[in-house]
Parts: C-alpha cells; sequence; structure tokens
C-alpha cells in the first residue's frame, strides 16, 4: 500500500452467471483527489463501485484501506460504512415513505433510541447548508428526483467519510445543482477525503476530475493523470477505438424526409401530472423533442400523450383521426410506442428474461388468447440482441443482472419489435456511456428516415440539437416556445428556457 | 486450471438442476421416498382389492397419497397465480371451501336436508357452486386490485365470516345426500379402479397448463407481480390481472368444495378443509415460489401440494397421532423452506463449485 493512497483494489474478479463483469481490475485512489471511473455500458464500473461497498461478494482479489492492517473483507454495506466508505448510486437507493431527516439518519442511529427533534435538527441544518430544497420532515418520495440525490449526497457526506463514492450522480441533476455538488465535492476534497467519480459526463470528468481510470468489457485499461489524457483518447481508450467525429451523425438534410402527413395531434390536451393544457402535432419522419428544466413538465406531456397517467381533457387525432387515448394499451394500438424516464421503475421487469421483456409490449398488442411461441420470441430477442449489441449472456438472462445501458437498449428493442409509427423517448440516452449514446442517437435518425415520427426527450441539449428538428420548449409546466431551424443554437434554446426579456 | 473450463464444469447439467425452481420439491419428494423405503418398502405396495360397495379398486398408500393431496393441488394452482400477482396469498380458501360445499348441497337438498332423492342436477349444483366461489373470489379481487388492500388483510375477512356464511345458506342444517351417485365424485366410479379426485385434480392441471400455454396469463401475472408500473406502461392493466387472479382462486375453491363434500356427502361446516389454506400456501413455498410474487413455477407449486400430502400420510402411517401431526409435520417444513431460502441456494451451489474446483486441482496435481 503506498503512502498517499486511502484504498487500493488488487486484482477483483467478480462474475455473474457466466457474464465476467471484472477480470484482474486494479484501482488506486489517494488521499484528496476527484478520481474518474470511466468506461462503456457494461465496462464493469458499476460491479466495482458494489463490490467495494459489499453489495456483491468479490470472486478473487484483495481491497486495502488505509489505517488497516492487510486487506480488509467488506462483506455488507454496513461494513463498507463502518470502513468509512460512503456511497451515492446512481439509481436512488433510499426509502421514498419516509422523511429525509429518516433517510439521512437511517441505519445510523446508535442503540434503539432516536431522538427525533435532534435528528431533524441535524438534517435541517446539513440541507441548508448544502442548499438543499427539502424540509426535513418532509417525505422524501414527494421531492423530485433531484432532490432525493442530493439528498442520498447530504446522507453520504455527513458521515464522515474517508471515501465518497458518487455513482452517477449528476445524470438527474440540472447545470446549478450540478454546480451545487461540485463546490461541495471540492471542499470535501480539500479535507482530506477521496471521491470516486462515476459519470458519462466528459465535460464534468474535465472540470472537476484529478485521474482517471478507464475500464473496458471487464478489464483495466489504465490510470491516467487528467492533464495527460486529451478528451479524444479518453474516448477512443473506452470505446476501444477511434471516433469518428461526433458531429458526423447529423447529415444536415434530417427535415427532407419530414411528410406532410401529422401522425399525431393533441389541442387542449392534459392529464392528471400535465395539468396545463397543451398543443401538440408531429409529422411523418419528423424527430421532435421536448426541453426545458427538470420538472418543467417535459415527461408529463409525453407521458399524456402516451396515455401512462389519467387524461383529464383534450382531442386527439392520430393519422387524421379522432381517437380517444386514455391508457397505454390505446396508444399501443393506434402504434405508438414510450420509452420511459425511469428505466428501473417504469423500464424493466427485472426477474424475468430480457427475452420476456423484449417481447412485452408486442405480446399485450397480439393479445391475451395469442401468446407468442416460443420460437419466434426466441428469434425475435437473438435478432434484437445482435441489431442493438445488447451485452448479454443469453436470451434467458433476467434483465436485471444486465448493466443500466443494456437494459435500456432491451427496453428500445421492446418498443422497435411493435414496429411504432410514433416512438417518445423519454431520456433514452441517461446513464449511459458516450457510445451507446452516439448509437441510440443515430438510431433515432435512421427511424426518421423510414418515415417514423420520434419525440426524443434528453436533458443534454447538444444532444437534442444534433437529433431534433424541432424543439419543443417548457418552464413550469407550459410550452413557453417552439424552436426549429435557424433557432436551433444552444444559445436560443437557453434563453427561452430562461424566458429573460420578454 | 482455468477460470474458463470451471465455469463449463460448473454450468453443465446437475448444476441447470440445482438452479431449477423444481429442484427443491423433487429432493424433498426423494427424500420422503427414500425414507420410506429404508423404513418400510411395504408403503409402496399398491394391491387390488374390493371395496364396500363390491367394487374392485386400488388401494396403498401411493393412491391414498394421490387421492388426497387432489384438493390441495387445485387450491395450489390458484393460490401460485394469486400470489404470482398480488405479492400476498388469499387465506380465506378453507373457508370458502366450506362455502363452496355448502352451496353443493343446498342446490341439491333444497329445503329438505334428508332428501330422497336430489333436487337438481350435479352438473347444476357444480355450476352454480362455481359461479357462487368465483363471486367470493372476485370479492377478495376487488378488494386487493382495486382497494388496494393488502391481500392477507382482504381475505381475512372471508377466512372469519365464510363458515358462518356456509352454515347459514343451509340454515345450520347437516344435509346429507344418500344418492350413491353423488359420492362417485368424492370416492370411485362404478368400475374404475382409481379413486375419481385424481382424475378431476389431473383435469384441472391440464386445464392449467392449456391456458398457461395458450393464453398470456402466466407472463402477465409475473410481469405485473414484478413491476405493475411497467406492466401498466406496456399496456397490461394491473389491477385486472390481479382481480382475475381471485377469481381464478375462487374457481379453485370451487372444484376442491365439491370434492370436499363428495367424499362423505355431507358437510361439517366447522372442520371442512379446516387450516388447508396453510397447506396451499406451504406448496407455493415448497414449488420455490417467492411469497412475495412474480416469477413462478406452476408445476413446482403442484409437486409441492403432493409432498405436502406425503409427509402428512408417512407420518400417519408411522402411527403420529393427529393431534402431534402438525409439530412433526412443522419440523419437516422447517427443513424444506431453510433449502429452498435463495441465500441458502446460492451458499449451496458456492460449496459445490468450490468442491468441483479442488476435486479439478486434485486431479490436475
Amino acid at each position: 500500500m503506498q503512502k498517499d493512497s486511502v484504498l487500493e483494489m488488487r486484482g477483483i474478479y467478480k462474475s455473474f452467471y457466466s457474464v465476467k463483469a471484472l477480470q484482474d481490475v486494479d484501482f488506486t485512489l489517494r488521499e484528496g483527489e476527484i478520481h474518474a471511473l470511466m468506461g462503456e455500458n457494461g465496462a464493469g464500473k458499476s460491479t466495482l463501485i458494489k463490490v467495494l461497498t459489499g453489495v456483491y461478494e468479490k470472486d478473487a482479489g484483495e481491497v486495502f484501506l488505509k489505517g488497516a492492517e492487510g486487506a480488509v473483507h467488506i462483506k455488507s454495506p454496513e461494513d463498507a460504512q463502518n470502513a468509512g466508505i460512503s456511497t451515492v448510486y446512481q439509481e436512488i437507493t433510499l426509502c421514498p415513505n419516509l422523511t429525509v431527516a429518516e433517510n439521512m439518519y437511517i441505519g445510523r442511529t446508535k442503540g434503539f433510541v432516536t431522538n427525533w427533534r435532534q435528528m431533524n435538527a441535524g438534517a435541517r441544518k446539513m440541507l441548508e447548508s448544502l442548499g438543499i430544497p427539502a424540509r426535513a420532515e418532509q417525505q422524501l418520495g414527494t421531492c423530485s428526483i433531484a432532490v432525493q440525490q442530493m439528498v442520498a449526497i447530504a446522507r453520504a457526506v455527513d458521515m464522515e467519510c474517508k471515501v465518497l463514492i458518487l455513482d452517477e450522480p449528476t445524470s438527474s441533476l440540472d447545470e446549478s445543482e450540478v454546480a451545487k455538488l461540485f463546490r461541495l465535492m471540492l471542499d470535501l476534497k480539500s479535507r482530506g477525503v477521496g471521491i470516486i467519480f462515476v459519470t458519462h459526463f466528459l465535460d464534468q470528468v474535465y472540470e472537476v476530475c484529478d485521474r482517471i481510470t478507464v475500464l473496458r468489457d471487464g478489464k483495466l485499461v489504465g490510470e491516467y493523470a487528467i492533464e495527460n489524457l486529451p478528451r479524444v483518447e479518453l474516448v477512443s481508450k473506452m470505446l476501444g477505438k477511434e471516433l469518428n467525429d461526433l458531429s458526423d451523425i447529423k447529415s444536415g438534410d434530417e427535415e427532407a424526409h419530414i411528410g406532410s402527413e401529422v401522425i399525431y395531434e393533441a389541442e387542449g390536451l392534459s392529464s392528471s401530472a400535465a395539468r396545463h393544457p397543451f398543443d401538440f402535432s408531429i409529422h411523418k419522419g419528423e424527430v421532435n423533442g421536448f426541453t426545458g428544466l427538470l420538472g418543467s413538465g417535459r415527461s408529463e406531456c409525453v407521458r399524456a400523450i402516451f396515455g401512462a397517467d389519467k387524461v383529464t381533457g383534450g382531442k386527439v387525432r392520430v393519422n387524421g383521426k379522432d381517437v380517444r387515448i386514455s391508457k397505454p394499451r390505446d396508444a399501443m394500438k393506434h402504434r405508438i410506442g414510450y420509452l420511459p424516464e425511469d428505466r428501473k421503475r417504469d423500464g424493466i421487469v427485472g426477474d424475468l428474461s430480457v427475452r420476456d421483456n423484449i417481447i412485452l409490449a408486442l405480446q399485450v398488442l397480439d393479445g391475451f388468447f395469442h401468446p407468442i411461441s416460443r420460437a419466434k420470441a426466441e428469434k425475435a430477442a437473438d435478432e434484437y440482441i445482435k441489431l442493438l449489441e445488447i451485452k448479454t449472456a443469453s436470451s434467458d438472462t433476467p434483465i436485471k443482472s444486465l448493466s443500466g445501458g443494456n437494459q435500456q437498449k432491451v427496453i428500445l428493442a421492446r418498443w422497435l419489435l411493435t414496429d411504432p409509427q410514433y416512438l417518445i423517448l423519454d431520456e433514452p440516452t441517461r446513464g449511459i456511456d458516450i457510445g451507446t449514446k452516439i448509437e441510440i442517437q443515430k438510431l433515432v435518425l435512421q427511424l426518421a428516415e423510414k418515415g417514423k415520427s420520434v419525440t426524443f426527450i434528453s436533458s443534454e441539449i447538444d444532444e437534442m440539437l444534433r437529433t431534433c428538428s424541432r424543439l419543443v420548449v417548457m418552464r413550469d409546466g407550459k410550452t413557453v416556445g417552439e424552436l426549429r431551424g435557424a433557432d436551433l443554437t444552444q444559445n436560443k434554446i437557453m434563453s427561452t428556457i430562461a424566458g429573460g426579456g420578454k | 486450471m482455468t477460470a474458463e473450463t470451471l465455469k463449463k464444469t460448473g454450468s453443465a447439467g446437475w448444476m441447470g438442476l440445482f438452479r431449477n425452481q423444481i429442484f427443491i420439491p423433487i429432493a424433498a419428494l426423494l427424500v420422503l421416498v427414500i425414507f420410506n423405503l429404508i423404513a418400510d418398502p411395504s408403503f409402496f405396495q399398491i394391491s387390488y382389492s374390493l371395496n364396500s360397495n363390491g367394487d374392485p379398486v386400488l388401494s396403498g398408500y401411493l393412491i391414498t397419497i394421490l387421492d388426497n393431496a387432489s384438493e390441495l393441488a387445485i387450491l395450489a394452482i390458484g393460490m401460485t397465480l394469486v400470489t404470482a400477482a398480488s405479492g400476498g396469498q388469499d387465506i380465506s380458501v378453507g373457508a370458502t371451501i366450506a362455502i363452496a360445499g355448502s352451496v353443493v348441497l343446498r342446490v341439491l337438498c333444497g329445503d329438505n336436508p334428508r332428501p330422497d332423492e336430489m333436487q337438481a342436477s350435479i352438473l347444476t349444483a357444480f355450476l352454480v357452486c362455481c359461479v357462487v366461489s368465483m363471486l367470493f373470489g372476485a370479492f377478495n379481487g376487488a378488494l386487493v386490485a382495486f382497494l388496494n388492500i393488502q391481500p392477507m388483510i382482504a381475505t381475512l375477512i372471508l377466512y372469519t365470516a365464510g363458515r358462518s356464511i356456509a352454515a347459514w345458506i343451509n340454515n345450520n342444517r347437516l344435509p346429507i345426500i344418500s344418492d350413491p351417485s353423488f359420492g362417485y365424485f368424492g370416492t370411485f366410479l362404478p368400475g374404475v379402479p382409481i379413486p375419481t379426485p385424481i382424475f378431476i385434480a389431473l383435469i384441472c392441471m391440464v386445464i392449467i397448463a392449456l391456458t398457461l400455454k395458450f393464453t398470456t396469463l402466466g407472463l402477465y401475472t409475473q410481469a405485473v407481480g414484478i413491476n405493475p408500473n411497467s406492466a401498466k406502461l406496456n399496456g397490461i392493466n394491473p389491477q385486472m390481472i390481479k382481480f382475475i387472479t381471485y377469481v381464478i382462486m375462487g374457481l379453485c375453491v370451487a372444484v376442491a368444495g365439491f370434492i370436499k363434500v363428495t367424499r362423505f356427502s355431507t358437510i361439517n361446516y366447522s372442520v371442512v378443509a379446516l387450516d388447508i389454506e396453510m397447506d396451499a400456501i406451504l406448496a407455493v413455498a415448497l414449488g420455490g415460489n417467492a411469497l412475495s410474487g412474480g416469477r413462478f413455477s406452476m408445476a413446482s407449486s403442484i409437486l409441492g401440494a403432493y409432498v405436502i400430502q406425503f409427509l402428512t400420510t408417512t407420518l400417519f402411517k408411522f402411527n403420529v397421532s393427529s393431534s402431534a401431526l402438525p409439530a412433526y409435520k412443522a419440523v419437516v417444513v422447517i427443513a424444506l423452506v431453510v433449502l429452498s431460502a435463495p441465500a441458502v441456494r446460492a451458499k449451496m451451489g458456492k460449496l459445490w463449485r468450490s468442491l468441483q474446483a479442488s476435486k479439478l486441482k486434485k486431479e490436475a496435481a
């Protein structure tokens, strides 16, 4: 163990069923550094983190911690916590039905007696110092995802940790929240805390990190000081190949294949979640986007289109005909597909196999009395596993054992299999690596070329600029603008979102 | 020896069976069979003798097991679906069996508790019993699916009230059917040496197998049980699926109740099918199905039901008194349930792999 390191992992192995998630991985974290852990989907980042935090038991390898003699054995998250390792996971793992304060203190009160007043006061102080807009007594489930994430970070920070792991903490935060988080990270760094930062946002890596460790296919590619690794090289190391120019995807003639027919048209549509009635229409072969800050109502709007929430009013026309879409099944019958924002909660059916997850929507469309034969399901699953390069041991593997990005591809395959004429993708690239992101963007443009309409929602504006020919801008649950053509620039979008000067 | 080859030997044949859910009830069954073989091989004797009606029939412990497990196997079907979809169990089945049986007798007897001839055809009585039981199932289902009440609480209502309702249906009298044709369904059809309940259970199994094969019930219930949000966004109506599983449970109760009354041609409201709900839940658990819902294996549950009956009969054979029976049963159940717990199974799999690895190492040395 080196003098200045707080954590060393040596020769870590881990496999699930027959998928080798980690093979001979080394990782070193030094005192007072922010260390980025980078890699594609399924590269093994999350697995490495979970091995370190005792969620998974490693198959082989050793972990050394500063202040501990010899190799330490971390067998449970509690062990990790006691050893001074705190984690904020990519997906929120707190209890939504407890209060914010309870979530911050759960599992670390001493004895059986809880001093509620002291706990709430402590939580309040912490929330205040981090500028988190939540009350200590508020139920966590009633906070937005971003706030829940920040509470998770507050909890980790409050635990006086030596090693802080942030697994994709920023994927659901907007820019000002990210800035707040970064200030906090730098503050902790100056106090000597070692921070492991897992993210897909390259900008953020270069903004705060000191060092980068790159993983690929469960193996270590290397550890680099940030100044010695330019972006392009980082990306090519992650992908294991030279990257084409990112801006190549958009050919510039994406408006050429937009047909004149209106596929979907809504007038004054509103739902129990999207309370402000809105108008919306999309043409054949068009890719449009909804943008706005978190909580601006963009997801609620597309959920209303799909009938995911209770529809409370409005007129809808599909292919020029008046129709009623009050539940997802109605939308699906009109060949509309919807990939939800929260993959874990609304997308995957965890214990079912990849195959069952792929055929689910098509099966529902086929109807109760026409089950898809095993042979046909296998053929469809294999076809899409190949087409979307889904990394899975077999189509029989439960989807929950796949990495996040691969799960997302399975859900995408589910909807592609139903051959929709209008596909709604809500944050399809959230929490997945840059290589897959580009693949998905390409796929969206290909779909549009084939005459399908796509609504694409993303928190990353440059991603939207690359794919969409029209952007609906939302603020506080209302549509505040529609941008197209020359107006589609970062600045124009920003100013529309901000809404200043009107 | 590389990790590669280790993996190959690990995943071959035996491991596959180990991981398969049905391994647990099969292993339990094997243990019981071996125990009986050692203790007294005559357990497996099947003889051909005359019954009280003078008809030649098969008899022996194995026949008894298959016969007596029929109601439980049928209930296990419904309980598996209810568990998978709603993540909870129906604890009212014993009480609703009393209702089902009472309805059959009421239709057949009319107002006279000792009729010389039946007032309606047996088929009519059976169909009425099915409808009534499905209505009670629908009641449970509506509470669980539409009002979001926890299954155990929702079904606690009929668990408490069921036997009183059953008694009330027949004005608290105990009707007896003297017509022997009624008894055919609970004992033997004339000229057939195998007890009729075995056939009824078989028919139910075939029906559920066909239903699972030719409808998407299996996929839907599992999807709803695992992630109702996701199921809903894929066009499935989770409430409806949960509701339907309780109605199916009602149908299973009707058949089981029908068998129960035809065995004795009468009914005792307070003891008929007493505690059977616990055995039915146990069958599901023994089959390796998570009682919190989600994935299920119907075959494992049904096999689990037969294992339970095998155990009960074995204990009876060894003269365990019926009052001490539950205690003995509990011991065996603890062993089975601990062995089938995912944590223990993972440990066993690991042990197996390390044994393999050390064996390979020895061979290599």
